[in-house]
């Protein structure tokens, strides 16, 4: 792209520019990380939103989606957060830990500090720590190539998050919930790290509650997994709502080390969530689930970068979309193997069940293999549900609707169950059920 | 129970006759046997009984204890009595099988207006019926028809029949996959379910089912036609003669 032709702003990038010169000074950071802001700002300004002619978005095209871009939302109503996370979890009688971060900044008054402190995990605010030394490390988002527009919207308006930091070689007893809440309308950037020490074993879930307005919901994960640790991380992507849903984790893997992560979409109108995977140690292992559900006119985008630089790491990719209207799914993975990374086994897979004619998938799983010694192997299917399934369902006296359901939970469920983490197939099974009674 | 009348049926996609003006008329309490030669129509009635969409009836009605049963959905067709025992069975991956028993009892009888079942009760019942028949509870933990044998699929169907207790049961080549012990106990089971307010139609190729579910009346079917009616001597004179004396007539 030819950054010295200014391009004409869309409302919603003025709109940003805008945002940016009434909040920066509220922004927190040191002089360097200001900086990082300015820069990202200014990546947006010379670019624009990812759009469709950016490789990565040509499907989800960010910039033709937003047609404006609300203020940052303010500071959070404590009592509020409080009563929305109580009334709308999703998660009935899950024994968990829970950490909050409200309006786009933690807040430890509602988190469970003292539980998790005990058990070696300590929190620390994001916005404090954005101007302490820190600072650059956590806004720089390595690995994830120089110019992610999503990352650098999130850069430049972060206003914090939390960073989970579990001691070596302690395994948390319960799930942890990071929930993030929205207690006034107002578009939320926020930056979570969460890091394990050697050895150390962490449940997490993902939960989002609230209503953003017309504002962006833009929140980067970065996740740092020491030696021989292990991650799960549940991420639910789950609203009706206008409000760009704009997720990325940015994962780094030592070695002998395991991460498996689940992205559940179901119900907004434009999500992506994205994802950055890097091994950096041997004989390690990822996991990656997507189930998404869209209709109506909604796209949902699930996106990851998969790279192999170090040799014997295995990595396994599997995908489930269901769509029902004019709704359009999104899939592209791409398995990185670099030279030297021999002994790699990495298989992917992403299958979408089409629940109408108008309803559409863009399927694009790529391996990119400089090793000769690897196994690796993709596939992608697109499919409508199997009359002969629905009609043996149907002659049992079971209704079609009711019959589809079940062929559509029974679908999504072959990702959640071999992802494997039964604590909460139960909810997500229940989100899938909600989801096909709106559809 | 089931009349049905001048009956013509084509495939829906290519419009290929199948059925070509059957009559037949099934009362409560009794037992038919259709037999008849490899791609005659058999298993074509008897989703044109169950509902399925990829027939087409061009001519001829169907009557299920008075009602139109051709304007009925494949659902309400159950919800009313009416089962079919697949002869292939289908496996449906990620369906748990105690999941669909209960889902598939509860959905017909909240059709019925009936009571949904404690889970205690659907427990007794299952187990019950799986043990009559020799269906281990393992099986039923697994995802429905998922990786039973050939014989185990056959005992699945008969015990969805025993537990939906259907006014009319229609089983098609229920025996065939079936050992000589699995034989006898599905009999068994079918047999369990006669009675003076149920009827049965046996579609088979063998005499053998016959000794074990003793039919009033026995059909060859031959070229989308009923050729022949008889009583249960008619199977036996075919399992030594063959269908060669029908199959001729028919022509
Ligand atoms: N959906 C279909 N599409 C194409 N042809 C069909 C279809 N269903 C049935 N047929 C054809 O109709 C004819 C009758 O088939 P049907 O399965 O009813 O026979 P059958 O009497 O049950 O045979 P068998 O004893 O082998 O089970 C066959 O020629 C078969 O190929
Ligand atoms: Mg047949």
């Amino acid at each position: 792209m030819n950054a010295s032709a200014p391009i004409k702003h869309t409302q919603a990038e003025s709109d940003l520019l805008e945002r940016f010169d009434s909040a920066k000074e509220g922004l927190s950071g040191s002089v360097a990380v200001k900086a990082l802001r300015e820069a990202a700002l200014g990546q947006i300004r010379d670019r624009g939103l990812p759009h469709r002619r950016v490789e990565e978005y040509k499907y989800s095209d960010l910039r033709a989606y937003m047609k404006s871009a609300a203020p940052l939302a303010g500071a959070a109503d404590e009592a509020a957060a409080r009563s929305l996370i109580e009334t709308q979890d999703g998660f009935g009688d899950l024994d968990r830990y829970r950490i909050v971060v409200a309006n786009g900044s933690y807040l430890a008054a509602l988190s469970d500090v003292e539980a998790l402190a005990s058990e070696g995990v300590t929190l620390t605010s994001v916005a404090e720590a954005l101007a302490g030394e820190m600072g650059t490390k956590l806004v720089a988002a390595p690995k994830t190539g120089p110019s992610d527009g999503v990352i650098a919207l999130n850069t430049a308006f972060l206003q914090g998050g939390v960073v989970i930091t579990v001691k070596s070689g302690v395994e948390v007893s319960k799930p942890v919930e990071l929930v993030q809440v929205a207690t006034a309308k107002g578009a939320q950037s926020v930056r979570n790290r969460v890091e394990l020490g050697e050895g150390a074993k962490l449940r997490l879930l993902e939960t989002f509650v609230g209503d953003t307005g017309e504002g962006e919901l833009n929140t980067v994960f970065d996740y740092e997994l020491a030696d021989k640790s292990a991650l799960a991380a549940t991420r639910l992507i789950v609203s009706k709502t206008d409000a760009a849903q704009l997720f990325t984790t940015i994962a780094t893997i030592g070695a002998e080390a395991e991460l498996k992560s689940l992205g559940f979409i179901a119900g907004p109108q434009f999500s992506r969530n994205q994802q950055f995977i890097n091994f950096t140690g041997e004989n390690s292992e990822a996991k990656i689930y997507g189930v998404t559900m869209a209709g109506g006119k909604s796209l949902a985008d699930q996106t990851l970068i998969v790279d192999h630089a170090v040799p014997h790491c295995n990595s396994r990719e599997f995908f489930k979309t269901v769509l029902d209207g004019e709704a359009k799914g999104v899939y592209q993975g791409r398995i990185n193997v670099a030279q030297h990374a021999q002994k790699t086994d990495g298989e992917m897979m992403t299958q979408a069940l089409l629940l109408s004619e108008d309803a559409e998938m863009a399927n694009k799983p790529e391996l990119e293999i400089f090793a000769d010694d690897v196994l690796c192997a993709h596939g992608a299917t697109s499919g409508q549900i199997d009359e002969d399934l629905l009609f043996y369902l149907r002659a049992r006296g079971i209704p079609e609707d009711e019959a589809k359901t079940l062929l559509v939970l029974a679908f999504l469920s072959e990702a959640i169950e071999e992802y494997g983490e039964d604590d909460v197939t139960e909810g997500l099974e229940a989100r899938v059920r909600d989801w096909l009674a709106d559809h | 129970m089931l009349e049905i009348k001048n009956l013509h049926a084509r495939i829906a996609e290519d419009e290929t006759e199948i059925l070509r003006g059957i009559d037949l008329t099934i009362n409560a309490g009794e037992v038919h046997a259709i037999m008849g030669p490899n791609g005659s129509g058999k298993s074509t009635l008897s989703y044109i009984l169950a509902g399925k969409d990829d027939y087409e009836v061009t001519e001829g009605e169907i009557l299920f204890n008075g009602e139109n049963l051709l304007e009925m959905e494949p659902d309400e067709r159950a919800a009313a009595g009416l089962f079919l025992a697949f002869q292939y069975p289908i496996e449906i991956p990620g369906v748990a099988t105690m999941e669909f028993l209960k889902t598939a009892m509860n959905a017909q009888r909240k059709a019925r207006g009936e009571d949904t079942l404690s889970i205690p009760d659907f427990m007794k019942r299952v187990k019950e019926a799986a043990g009559h028949l020799n269906v281990s509870m393992d099986m039923l933990k697994r995802p429905l028809n998922v990786g039973f044998s050939g014989g185990e699929k056959k005992r699945a169907e008969i015990l969805q029949m025993s537990l939906l207790e259907p006014k009319l049961c229609v089983l098609d080549e229920t025996d065939s996959g079936l050992d000589i012990d699995a034989l006898r106990i599905v009999s068994e089971g079918v047999n369990k379910l006669r009675g003076p307010d149920r009827a049965m139609v046996v579609i088979t190729h063998y005499q053998r089912l016959l000794d074990h579910i003793v039919p009033d009346v026995v059909h060859v079917l031959s070229k989308g036609r009923i050729v022949k009616t008889g009583d249960k001597d008619l199977a036996l004179e075919l399992e030594k003669n063959g269908y060669a004396d029908y199959i001729d007539t028919a022509a």
